[in-house]
């Protein structure tokens, strides 16, 4: 698979955490290309500049060193209303929390973005995909984890992303809940086509994706192709 | 140090600008009291001081000329201690600094040399000599006016005949406090003098030999004056007593009691409502630290923290933010206090005046300050005492929000998802939402009822000086002359039309009630000087029956229709029973009026005039001038556009300091309140509004979800502090209006868009300030933990 062109080109990314007293090297120079419709898992342990890299990815951050492309838009020198502009229009997020208004429902919740985005699909939709069309009016408050969560994909996959973005999608979720999220996420990726990377330390999530990147200690330790994808319901938690 | 105690201090220095911004309101609470009390302490004081080492007189009274023989009657009356008899008139004088004539009220020496009562202080040079007749002492503020040191001349037409004066000092005395002339509003130092002169000299000028026309009484403690009063003016009568009155009708007296009145109005309408928006504050944000350290609380009741030592960790933080608030408030009315001690000095003529707080001023104000913070805290407090441990280290329920009829609303109006969280915001948590609608609907409403005083005060201007008198110079006559005068006054230079009126005392009764006023004899249809009925038009007078202001009507409690008691106490000294047939608005002064062709016919006596109001040609302005300043037959005049400058320069003075305090007070009220309430929200929502950035939002349009919440509060709250604004104002007018001025409660759409626009520049200003906090947090953040 990852056969159509390159969405995210990273050239020797390095970052440096400077908090004054100690100097954090998060990345130590990491090369790294994503493709159209790709479905790619970061894999590794905690503090290994996983979710530094994909901050950068996402316009969140700026590297210190290196180059971060989206397909020919250089990540590095964009401006901060530009970043603003590159996530509202490109990117989709979902987080390990979830990360849900409070104050908004299901649908509105969605709706926040589709109304900011260029050319979205209806919240209701959105919601649909992912399997909550029966839960579009209420509150966060009133959902379970995983149907917040679910919220949640259908918030960033609502204005039709180029590039999904997870942190820890199911860090806080059970493993039934867990497996309806990463199959909302499968299905995405396979209907929408956005290249979407998953950030987890569960190894045996990486079995359901095209592709598997390991870091460690700020740099690309390995990467595995799967030849054969597994279904999530038969991931082993 | 203990562990909880350092954990205050840090917290305190964490909170240090939502704790700093309490405390500005809760100071300026504290500063009013202290300021208002002490002012009030200082000229109560004072004025006790004064007019017992002086011995300012309890009853006063006038005739036209009554034997000296009578002093010996008069004292023997129950109750009197001391008594005085004198000379006193009002006489022109010719300042050789100014163009127009100035005027002055001469009062006589004993031939002792120091009188008993109303004992003047020479504050530079001697008394004069009761044997040089040209020797005179002048009122200080006059030969301050003037630059008139002892040694220095001046003429005075006295009687007819101008005669120079030689100052040998300048005085004070206590029933000279508070120095105005006849038809004016504001004191004038520059117009308006005192002149002490000796007795006999008084005496040949006036042609008052063996005689006295005015008198002073000290009566013995406690007695009561009313009996004296009624005796007085009973043996006045036949020497043409104009009725004799207690210190409540003194001028000086009056107009200091009335400024005591404001002050004392001051102190109750204001620092309540500075105590309560901050008792709010401290509720709102010690509710919110306590929420926030929910599961620090059940640690320490877990390690074996009593709910004592739990509920005092947070009680103290509350009396730190007290106390900084008292100190603060304490700081700001001393300095303010002195101020303010400076203006009185200059509008009140005191020998001393010092501003003295007293402790009382600052132990009240910084016991109820630091009551306020504990108050405001206790609910919070409360709530942190009563979790149980296990529960206070779970993490709280996440907020429900339940769908209303605001959310159909804002779904059929098609409202964007910001403005939604906005609006759910207010509805989830009202409380909150209340304090910063209050507190903003505080700040606007003191605006208004700060503000609105210029409003008045123009009206004030528009009545006397456009609607009421359209003359350029009123002259006053020394004596009623018949109305053949007011042909005569056309011969004087420059003047082209003359109306004529005819002032005298009176006492007016109704019932039990009864006070000592002036009856004014108009034209039905005057030109220049006109009465405005209630709505402020003016209307002619009626043909017959006496028109009344609406405060003398309420304070006879008497309406159109009705009859009241008019005694004359000018020849032939009748009393007549005359029907109410007009109320009318009158701000300035108290008078009661009547047509005069319907009095001279009640009284049977020809007409007569002794005052003259006058239109003038510009050019001839000053030839008249010159003219007034030697004619015998007059007894003062008034120069309108002279009195309006002096009003309006006054009131600038006065009124533009206590506005620009005003207005600080009530910017600080909504910059304290939008800043809290704007701080705890950032706080709270700082990840929601992370995630926002994360998802595509601009900093405008997530600052947009923050600010905009504080600005609908702001903008909603202005109406509501408009009403409260107009409730406010009218205490005011209750408070401030006396016996001489009745403040009009005029309030114009100006003053409303003022008090809304500094309201909302202030909320405005305190909301940007936490944007930028906003805009500086890691939107990194949202992707980590939850607090």
């Amino acid at each position: 698979m990852g056969a159509g062109g390159v969405v995210f080109r990273a050239e020797r990314v390095t970052k440096v955490y400077d908090t004054g007293a100690v100097k954090v090297q998060a990345l130590r120079g990491v090369d790294l290309a994503l493709r159209e419709g790709e479905f790619v898992v970061l894999l590794g342990a905690s503090g290994s500049g996983k979710s530094t890299l994909l901050n950068i990815l996402g316009g969140l951050d700026r590297p210190t060193g290196g180059r971060v492309f989206f397909r020919d838009r250089d990540l590095t020198r964009a401006s901060d209303a530009e970043l603003t502009r590159y996530r509202r229009d490109h990117v989709g997020f979902v987080f390990q929390f979830y990360n849900l208004v409070p104050s908004l429902t299901a649908r509105e919740n969605v709706a926040l973005v589709t109304e900011i985005a260029r050319a979205p699909m209806p919240p209701e939709e959105a919601l649909e995909r992912v399997g909550l069309a029966h839960r579009l009016d209420h509150f966060p408050a009133e959902l379970s984890g995983g149907e917040q969560q679910r919220v949640a994909i259908a918030r960033a996959i609502a204005k039709r992303p180029e590039v999904l973005l997870c942190d820890e999608p199911t860090g806080a979720l059970d493993r039934t809940t867990g497996v309806q999220v990463l199959e909302a996420l499968v299905a995405v990726n396979r209907d929408l086509g956005a290249a979407t990377v998953i950030i987890t330390h569960n190894q045996a999530t990486q079995r359901i994706a095209h592709r598997v990147i390991l870091i460690a200690d700020g740099r690309v330790l390995r990467e595995t192709l799967n030849e054969t994808r597994v279904p999530p319901s038969e991931v082993d938690w | 140090m203990r562990a909880l105690d350092a954990k205050l201090l840090r917290d305190l220095r964490r909170l240090w600008a939502q704790a700093l911004a309490i405390a500005v309101v809760l100071a300026s609470g504290v500063m009013v009291l202290v300021v208002a009390h002490g002012a009030q302490r200082s000229l109560v004081e004072t004025r006790a001081a004064y007019y017992e080492r002086n011995r300012f007189p309890d009853v006063f009274a006038s005739a036209t000329r009554a034997p000296e023989t009578l002093l010996a009657e008069i004292a023997a009356l129950a109750g009197v201690a001391q008594v005085e008899g004198r000379i006193a008139a009002r006489v022109i004088l010719d300042m050789p600094d100014m163009l127009e004539p100035a005027m002055a009220q001469v009062v006589s020496l004993p031939a002792s040399g120091t009188p008993v009562l109303n004992l003047p202080v020479v504050r530079s040079g001697r008394l004069p000599d009761p044997l040089r007749p040209e020797e005179v002492a002048v009122n200080e503020g006059f030969a301050r006016a003037h630059g008139l040191v002892p040694g220095a001349e001046f003429r005075a037409i006295l009687n007819g005949q101008v005669r120079s004066l030689t100052v040998t000092g300048l005085l004070l005395a206590p029933e000279f406090i508070y120095v105005i002339g006849p038809d004016t509003m504001m004191p004038d130092d520059r117009r308006f003098g005192v002149i002490w002169m000796g007795a006999a000299a008084a005496a040949a000028v006036f042609d008052l030999d063996g005689a006295f026309n005015d008198l002073a009484l000290r009566l013995v403690a406690g007695a009561d004056p009313a009996p004296v009063v009624a005796a007085l003016d009973r043996l006045l009568a036949p020497f043409g007593g104009t009725g004799a009155y207690g210190r409540d009708r003194h001028i000086g007296y009056v107009f200091l009691a009335s400024e005591l009145e404001q002050l004392e109005a001051m102190a109750a309408i204001l620092p309540p409502v500075f105590f309560v928006v901050a008792a709010f504050l401290v509720n709102m944000v010690l509710g919110r630290l306590i929420a926030l350290e929910r599961q620090q609380i059940g640690l320490m009741k877990a390690v074996g923290y009593g709910t004592g030592a739990i509920a005092g960790h947070y009680l103290k933080l509350a009396t730190g933010i007290g106390i900084l608030g008292v100190a603060l408030g304490w700081a700001a009315g001393a300095v303010l206090g002195q101020g303010m001690t400076a203006l009185y000095a200059r509008f009140f003529n005191f020998p001393w005046l010092i501003f003295t707080p007293g402790v009382a001023a600052f132990a009240l104000s910084g016991v109820v300050g630091v009551a306020t913070a504990v108050v405001g805290a206790l609910r919070g407090v409360r709530g942190a005492v009563r979790l149980a441990p296990a529960v206070a280290m779970s993490p709280p329920a996440p907020p429900a929000f339940r769908r209303g009829l605001l959310d159909r609303i804002g779904a059929a109006v098609g409202l964007r998802q910001t403005t939604m969280m906005i609006l759910r915001s207010i509805t989830r948590w009202p409380g909150r939402a209340a304090v910063t609608l209050f507190g903003v609907a505080a700040s606007v409403s003191m605006l208004v009822a700060s503000l609105f005083s210029f409003d008045a005060m123009d009206a004030m201007v528009e009545e006397v000086f456009v609607l009421g008198n359209r003359q350029q110079i009123t002259l006053a006559l020394a004596q009623s002359r018949p109305r053949a005068a007011v042909e005569e006054a056309l011969a004087l230079p420059g003047v082209l039309a003359v109306e004529g009126a005819w002032g005298a005392p009176v006492r007016i009764a109704r019932g039990t009630r009864s006070r000592l006023i002036a009856i004014e004899a108009r034209p039905e249809t005057g030109s220049f000087v006109r009465v405005l009925d209630v709505a402020g038009r003016p209307v002619a007078l009626p043909p017959a029956g006496v028109v009344l202001t609406e405060g003398i009507a309420a304070e006879l409690d008497v309406g159109p229709g009705e009859l009241i008691e008019v005694a004359f106490l000018v020849p032939p000294r009748e009393t007549h029973a005359l029907p109410v047939t007009g109320i009318i608005r009158q701000s300035l002064g108290q008078q009661i009026y009547m047509a005069e062709d319907a009095l001279f016919a009640l009284l049977r006596i020809a007409p007569q005039v002794n005052r003259l109001n006058l239109l003038v040609d510009p050019a001839a302005l000053p030839t008249l001038h010159a003219q007034v300043k030697v004619t015998p037959a007059l007894g003062g005049i008034s120069i309108w556009g002279e009195l309006r400058a002096q009003f309006d320069a006054t009131l600038e003075e006065n009124l533009t300091m206590m506005l620009l305090i005003y207005v600080t007070l009530g910017g600080l009220i909504t910059l304290g309140v939008v800043y809290n309430a704007a701080r705890i929200q950032l706080a709270e929502r700082s990840h929601e509004l992370a995630s926002l950035r994360v998802l595509g939002f601009s900093r405008g349009e997530v600052g947009f979800v923050l600010v905009g919440e504080m600005m609908l509060l702001a903008t909603a709250a202005i109406p509501l502090g408009w009403l409260i604004g107009i409730g406010f104002a009218s205490m005011v007018v209750a408070g401030f209006s006396t016996e001489m001025v009745t403040i009009p409660l005029v309030i114009l759409p100006h003053t409303y868009a003022t008090a809304a626009l500094v309201a909302f520049l202030a909320a405005l200003a305190a909301a940007l300030m936490v944007r930028r906090r906003l805009d500086s947090t890691d939107i990194a953040m949202a992707l980590k933990a939850r607090e």
